[in-house]
C-alpha cells in the first residue's frame, strides 16, 4: 500500500468513533437494502415456482394469464395444432388448479394440484421416497416435501386423505426447486386423474407444454400460436412476465423500491454527515499536509481511500449480516421467501458506491478549498 | 544566500475593505544565519512568512531560495519544492492525533515516497536527535506541550531542508521551555548549509537570533544584528 494511503488508513481506523459511526451507517444501509430486495426476489422467485419446477421450454396460455396462478383453460384442438406444427418435438397438456383437502385428522387443507401428462409425466418431481410408476395407482398422489409440506401433517406414503369426496394416498414423496409463493402445499398426480378429481370448466388444459425440436424453432412456434389466438412464452420469458406483473401491478415492486431507496437515503444520510464531520476535524491536518508539500492529487487519493475502505467494509459486513440473517430465517421459518441474487449484491454496491462517492466529493471540495496559508494565520 | 524576496506585496480583501497587507518587502537571508520576523500582531509578519515559504502567492514581487524563483513554479512543483527544501513549524504543531509520534516525523518523508519502514526507522533517528526516541510509539496528545514542539521540529528536519521555517515557536509554551526549545533549535539544528526563519512575539527568545527583521504595518522598519551574534 502507498505510504500515503496508509497514512489515510491509519488516521480513520485510529478514530474508532468515528470510523464506528462510519461504519454503522454503511453497514445498516446495505442490510437494509440487501435485505428489501432479497425478499423481492425471494417472492418473485416463488411466483414463477410452477414454471421453475415443471421446466419445460415453452409455455402456451391464454394471452390474458397474468400469472401461473391465474389460469384460463385452453380448448383440446390448440393441443393438436401444436402437435401438427413442424418444429414441435412434442407437446402434453398440464393441469394446475387449487383443491381442498381433508386430512386424516379431519381438518381442511388448501392445496395447489399439478396434473401431469399421463404418457409422459413431463415435469415430474424428484423422487425423494416411493416409486415415481406408482403415481398410476389408484387414488394415487405425489406431495411435494417443500415449506408448506407440514401443513399435509407430514404424510407418509400411505397416507391417505379426501379431495372433493374422493380417496386420496400418498404414494411418493419428492422434491422441487421452488416453494409456491401462496403457503399451500402442492401434490402431484396425472392429468386425467386431476381432471377427474377436481370439477372443472369446458376446457381443461391450464397449459400446454412444447418441447421444440430445435431453439431456432420457437419463432415458428410462437408465430403459429399467436395466430391462434394464444400465447407462446419460453420458460424465461415467462418468468419475467409473472415478475413484471408483481413488481409493476401489485404495489409490491413499488413498496420494495421505496423501502430500498429510504435504506440508502439513511445510509447517506449517516455515512455522508459523520464523513463530512471526520473530514473537518481533520482539516487543519490536511491543511497542514498541504503546506508540508501534500499535492491535491495525494488528498483527494486519502479521502477516496478512505470512503472506498469503509464504504467497502461496511458492504462486506452488511452482506454477511444480511447472509446470516436470511439463513436462519430459512431455517427456522419455512416461509421465509428471501433469496440473495447476484443483481441485489450488484445494486446495494452500485449504492454503496455512490454514498462512497457522495461523501468523499463533499470531503474533496472542502480540503481542496483549504489553504495552507489558513494553518500559519491559525 | 538562502532567501532573496524582493518588492514583495500582497492586499487582501475587496473594494473599502482592501488592506495592503504587505508593502515593498525586500531582504535577504544566508545559510547558517536565524533569522527573526518580529512586529505586533497585523504587521504582516504570517503573511510575509508564507510569500517566502511558497504557500502565499504574492501579489507582486519575487522570491529566490537558492536560486529558484519559487512562484515561477507549478503548483506541483511548488508543492514538491517545499516538500524537500522547507521545513515547517507550525504554532499548534498540527501533529496528527491518530499517528504514532515516529510516524508523524516519518510524514514528510512518505509523501516522498520512501518505503514506509525506512521513513519510520529515518523518523526514530530525527526523534533522536530531538532527544524523544523512546516517545517514538506514543501518540502525540501523550506528550507535553515541549515535546511536541520538539516532535513538530523534528519533522520539519526530517527530510534535511535548507530552508527551516518557524512560526510562533514559543506561542504555546512557558517561558523556559521556549527558550530551551529554541537555544536547541540553535545549537543542534541551525548549520552552515541551514537558515531559519522564525516569526514570534516573544522578546525573550531573541538572545538567540543572528539578526530581527522589525515589521510594522505590513513595512519592513529595520532589520538588526541580534545585540547577542553582533560580533
Amino acid at each position: 500500500m502507498p505510504g500515503i494511503l496508509r497514512i489515510a488508513y491509519k488516521l480513520l481506523v485510529n478514530d474508532r468513533a468515528k470510523f464506528a459511526a462510519l461504519l454503522v451507517g454503511i453497514t445498516f444501509a446495505v442490510f437494509l437494502m440487501i435485505e428489501m430486495t432479497s425478499l423481492f426476489a425471494g417472492i418473485l422467485a416463488r411466483s414463477s415456482s410452477t414454471v421453475i419446477n415443471i421446466g419445460a421450454s415453452v409455455w402456451v396460455m391464454d394471452p390474458a394469464v397474468q400469472t401461473v396462478a391465474n389460469t384460463i383453460p385452453l380448448p383440446d384442438y390448440v393441443l393438436h395444432e401444436l402437435r401438427s406444427t413442424p418444429g414441435v418435438k412434442y407437446a402434453v397438456p398440464l393441469y394446475s388448479g387449487g383443491a381442498l383437502l381433508k386430512l386424516r385428522d379431519g381438518s381442511y387443507q388448501a392445496a395447489n394440484v399439478i396434473g401431469l401428462d399421463d404418457t409422459s409425466l413431463l415435469g415430474r418431481p424428484q423422487m425423494i421416497s416411493g416409486n415415481l410408476q406408482d403415481i398410476f395407482a389408484e387414488n394415487a398422489f405425489i406431495a411435494i416435501d417443500d415449506a408448506e409440506f407440514y401443513k399435509l401433517k407430514n404424510p407418509r406414503i400411505g397416507t391417505e386423505f379426501e379431495l372433493n369426496d374422493h380417496r386420496g394416498v400418498i404414494v411418493g414423496i419428492a422434491k422441487v426447486a421452488s416453494s409456491a409463493l401462496f403457503g399451500v402445499p402442492t401434490l402431484y398426480t396425472t392429468y386425467s386423474r386431476a381432471l377427474q378429481y377436481i370439477p372443472n370448466t369446458r376446457f381443461t388444459i391450464s397449459y400446454l407444454l412444447v418441447e421444440p425440436k430445435s431453439v431456432a424453432d420457437v419463432p415458428a412456434i410462437k408465430q403459429r400460436v399467436r395466430a391462434a389466438g394464444y400465447l407462446a412464452l419460453t420458460r424465461a420469458e415467462f418468468v419475467r412476465k409473472i415478475s413484471d406483473f408483481y413488481m409493476y401491478q401489485t404495489g409490491i415492486g413499488t413498496n420494495m423500491m421505496l423501502m430500498t431507496l429510504i435504506s440508502f437515503i439513511v445510509g447517506l444520510s449517516i455515512s455522508g454527515q459523520t464523513f463530512y464531520t471526520f473530514i473537518l476535524e481533520n482539516l487543519d491536518k490536511f491543511g497542514a499536509l498541504k503546506a508540508i508539500g501534500a499535492k491535491g492529487h495525494e488528498l483527494i487519493a486519502m479521502i477516496l481511500f478512505q470512503a472506498s475502505f469503509v464504504a467497502l467494509t461496511g458492504y462486506g459486513i452488511g452482506v454477511g449480516l444480511c447472509a446470516l440473517l436470511i439463513g436462519l430465517a430459512r431455517a427456522h421459518l419455512p416461509d421465509y421467501a428471501a433469496m440473495i441474487t447476484y443483481r441485489n449484491l450488484l445494486t446495494a454496491f452500485v449504492m454503496v458506491v455512490v454514498i462512497a462517492g457522495m461523501s468523499s466529493y463533499v470531503g474533496v471540495r472542502k480540503v481542496l478549498r483549504i489553504e495552507p496559508f489558513d494553518i500559519f494565520r491559525g | 544566500m538562502a532567501i532573496q524576496a524582493v518588492q514583495l506585496n500582497k492586499w487582501f480583501g475587496e473594494g473599502a475593505a482592501r488592506t495592503h497587507a504587505v508593502k515593498d518587502v525586500t531582504f535577504q537571508a544566508n545559510f547558517g544565519e536565524m533569522l527573526y520576523v518580529v512586529g505586533p500582531s497585523g504587521s504582516g509578519k504570517t503573511t510575509m512568512l508564507s510569500m517566502i515559504s511558497g504557500i502565499l502567492r504574492p501579489d507582486s514581487g519575487s522570491v529566490e531560495i537558492e536560486g529558484t524563483s519559487i512562484w515561477g513554479l507549478g503548483s506541483d512543483a511548488l508543492a514538491e519544492f517545499r516538500l524537500r527544501r522547507i521545513g515547517f513549524v507550525f504554532q499548534d504543531y498540527h501533529l496528527f492525533p491518530r499517528l504514532t509520534t515516529a510516524e508523524n516525523v516519518a510524514v514528510p518523508l512518505i509523501l516522498q515516497d520512501r518505503e514506509w519502514n525506512a521513513s519510520l526507522a529515518e523518523a526514530v533517528r530525527n526523534l533522536q536527535v530531538v532527544g524523544l526516541a523512546e516517545r517514538a510509539q506514543l501518540a502525540p496528545v501523550k506528550l507535553s506541550g515541549g515535546e511536541q514542539q520538539r516532535v513538530a521540529i523534528a519533522r520539519a528536519i526530517v527530510s534535511r531542508p535548507d530552508i527551516l521555517i518557524l512560526d510562533e515557536p514559543t506561542a504555546s509554551l512557558d517561558g523556559d521551555t521556549g527558550r530551551n526549545i529554541v537555544r536547541f533549535v540553535r545549537e543542534n539544528i541551525l548549520s552552515d548549509r541551514r537558515c531559519i526563519v522564525i516569526v514570534t512575539h516573544d522578546s525573550r527568545i531573541y538572545e538567540f537570533a543572528d539578526r530581527i527583521m522589525r515589521m510594522e504595518d505590513g513595512r519592513l522598519a529595520a532589520i538588526e544584528r541580534s545585540a547577542v551574534h553582533a560580533q
